[in-house]
């Protein structure tokens, strides 16, 4: 069975500069820092984590929106930064990706019409009535009245904006999509009309998901893995009921213990395992684990050695040394 | 006495396809160091109620039909401009939505963090800069010293959400209005957040609005919740009855939709029937038509909010009538 997508080593890093005039580099923030990873066509895989932990950046780099600095992402075989430009271009109508933020990826000169069909004809050049007849289909499919399709973004609510950016990253019918937080925004009924859009779609199409999301019990519920990432690497991968349910590394422990239960009585008896320290800076990160000085259960050797991430239980990658013990 | 009294607040767009009411008859009040949970629908008019609280509707196309928001004996909505640009950023701050739009994308963070001080409250730029870096460590960033100097673009999307959390604390605001600051932010630092402003709270005195669609976040943080749809407040209470007791069948729809309560490859609840249209003066009660409960007399009469319980408001008028009871379950089909 070959692999949809496939990552080895990538990484990211971006300079940090001081100055105006004589820009002195700083640092370097390794946003991405070697990540190994392959996804089966079909497959949906949620990606957590910390804030600034890397996310959108892997994303972005997946995407060719931004240039690795080592290692070697293939999609269907093919070695994406081997192509040119243009090639670049051809094979991006396969991948889409919804923004995290859908002020910024709107353009705020075209109507919901213009965008959804500019969005269709990449891949139908269709036109006049049909093309508007396809653009009110996709509207509704994401919860919005068709008879506003000339209304510009800024006349719409946030969460409307994202379904608009939802509605487009789908018209091309792509293979692979990374939607990054593609529902925080909205109320939680949309949210789950959206999620069984988006299962749906995969089933039918073998669409082929990343989602980002920092709501643990919505990608536990759709993903059928888990990644969760931890200053620019990998620290565990499992199948996503096991994840949530059954934490092995202490990062995804204390990540679990804090998410939010909305019952007011449940919520006020948990247990929350406060994560001690502050989350490190990218541009200085720890030696050793990276997640060492915040980790209940460090060790002599856990500030010497950088894990590899590695199976631990059957199907369950994670990246500790002390999982046997803990 | 609240700190801040909204009545009857009316706000519309006049747009080429008619005129929206985005915000149609919104009265509540906020006392001196709680938290008022806003939650509803996606477009019923959360933000735009914060906006107009504040004079940050671009008139035209809006407009404030009518309201009077009370704020320590003044009217917010009858303000002049500049004594409203007194009154935001320092007595009350916003956090916005759209992160984006607060922070300026040519200044780097330090300047815009550093503004208000220098505006507000006369000290040297050293100091000011070294407030803003204390701020910025507050909020969780690392090695603020060095990454105060960097523009917005440079951060990640939570790094810039609470950048602008850091700017709407560091003038000590009395009321402090959030609409979704979290929700960019991963649940570890969320909880830290959500403990910062509880500590502000604790020490100042701030009294908090704050507009999430995180029922988990509302249960953990809000003493008290209105719920809205389509421009108006259908319930009102307090956090525990808001969850306990539904009194909406809106409300009670919502909760029954969050992905944790179901299992895996099940298909998740949602609400029948399209969001409502503004442009059209609903006939009867706005939630009618996607109801479980609805029956003819729904659609006919228009629905008041009234407090069948103490403390606790709803416009169902089964409710009101005392037809429905359970809604919790009964909403489990
Ligand atoms: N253009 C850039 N220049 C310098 N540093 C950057 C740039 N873009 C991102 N970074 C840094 O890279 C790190 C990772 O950012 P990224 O946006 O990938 O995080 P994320 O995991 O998506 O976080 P969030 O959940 O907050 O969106 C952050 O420390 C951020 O400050
Ligand atoms: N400038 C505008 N012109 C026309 N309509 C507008 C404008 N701004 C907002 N609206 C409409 O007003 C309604 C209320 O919008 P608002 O932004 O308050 O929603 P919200 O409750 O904050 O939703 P969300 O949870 O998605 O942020 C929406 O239906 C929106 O389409
Ligand atoms: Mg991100
Ligand atoms: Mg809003």
């Amino acid at each position: 069975m070959s692999a949809f997508l496939e990552l080895r080593n990538v990484k990211t890093h971006f300079p940090v500069f001081r100055g105006f005039m004589a820009r002195r580099q700083i640092g370097t923030v390794k946003a991405v820092d070697g990540i190994t990873l392959s996804l089966r066509r079909g497959e949906i895989l949620g990606l957590v984590g910390e804030s600034g932990c890397g996310k959108s950046t892997l994303a972005r780099t997946i995407m060719q929106l931004l240039q690795s600095t080592d290692g070697q992402i293939q999609l269907e075989g093919q070695y994406l930064s081997q192509l040119d430009a243009a090639a670049v271009r051809h094979a991006r109508v396969n991948f889409q990706m919804i923004f995290q933020d859908p002020y910024a990826s709107l353009n705020p000169r075209m109507t919901v019409f213009d965008t959804l069909s500019e969005a269709i004809r990449t891949r139908q050049k269709i036109r006049g009535k049909a093309l508007v007849a396809k653009v009110a289909e996709l509207m509704e499919m994401v919860g919005l009245p068709p008879n506003q399709m000339l209304r510009y973004p800024h006349e719409f609510s946030g969460g409307q904006r994202q379904r608009i950016a939802i509605a487009r990253a789908l018209a091309p019918r792509p293979k692979l999509v990374i939607a990054d937080e593609p529902v925080s925004a909205l109320d939680v009924s949309i949210q789950s009309q959206i999620l069984n859009l988006i299962l749906k779609l995969c089933r039918e199409m073998e669409l082929t998901l990343i989602f980002i999301s920092h709501d643990i019990s919505v990608v536990k519920y759709i993903s059928d893995r888990i990644a969760v990432m931890y200053l620019g690497k990998l620290v565990e991968i499992g199948p996503a009921t096991e994840v949530v349910d059954r934490p092995l590394h202490p990062y995804t422990r204390a990540l679990v213990s804090a998410v939010p239960i909305p019952n007011p009585q449940l919520e006020r008896r948990r247990q929350r395992i406060i994560l001690q320290g502050d989350p490190p800076s990218p541009i200085n990160p720890p030696k050793g684990c990276s997640f060492h000085p915040r980790c209940p259960f460090a060790v002599e050797q856990c500030k010497r050695e950088v894990p590899d991430l590695s199976e631990k239980v059957p199907k369950r990658l994670a990246a500790c040394i002390r999982i046997g013990e803990i | 006495m609240a700190l801040l009294e909204v009545e009857n607040l009316r706000t519309s767009f006049y747009t080429r396809a008619g005129v929206v009411r985005a915000v149609d008859g919104v009265s509540f009040s906020l006392e001196a160091g709680e938290t008022l949970g806003i939650v509803g629908e996606s477009g019923s008019g959360k933000s735009v109620t914060c906006y107009s609280i504040l004079g940050l509707i671009p008139q035209p196309p809006g407009r404030i039909e009518s309201g009077v928001a009370r704020f320590g004996g003044i009217n917010l909505l009858g303000c002049s401009g500049s004594e409203l640009r007194r009154i935001r950023g320092k007595r009350i701050s916003m956090i916005f939505q759209d992160p984006m739009t607060s922070l300026n994308p040519y200044l780097r963070v330090s300047d815009q963090l550093m503004e208000p001080l220098l505006v507000h409250e006369k000290i040297s730029r050293r100091q000011a800069l070294k407030r803003a870096i204390a701020s910025l460590d507050e909020v969780g960033i690392q090695d603020a010293a060095r990454r105060v100097h960097l523009y917005p673009h440079q951060f990640s999307g939570g790094m810039r959400q609470r950048v602008m959390i850091a700017m709407a604390l560091i003038s000590r605001p009395e009321v402090l209005i959030a609409d979704e600051p979290t929700t960019a932010l991963d649940v570890t630092v969320q909880a830290q957040i959500l403990e910062l402003i509880r500590q502000r709270q604790k020490d100042l005195g701030t009294a908090v609005i704050f507009v999430t669609h995180d029922l988990g976040v509302v249960a953990s943080f809000c003493r008290r919740v209105n719920v809205m749809y389509a421009g108006r407040i259908v319930e009102s209470a307090f956090t525990d009855d808001i969850f306990a007791s539904p009194l909406h069948p809106y409300n009670a729809s919502l909760q029954h939709s969050i992905p944790a309560l179901h299992r895996k490859g099940e298909s998740l609840f949602t609400i029948p029937g399209s969001p409502p249209d503004l442009t059209k003066k609903p006939e009867g009660c706005p939630f009618a038509p996607r109801c479980a409960f609805a029956v003819a007399l729904c659609r006919q009469n228009s629905p008041k909010l009234e407090e069948p319980v103490p403390r606790h408001t709803t416009s169902c008028l089964r409710v009101l009538r005392g037809e429905l009871t359970n809604l919790r379950l009964t909403a489990a089909v």
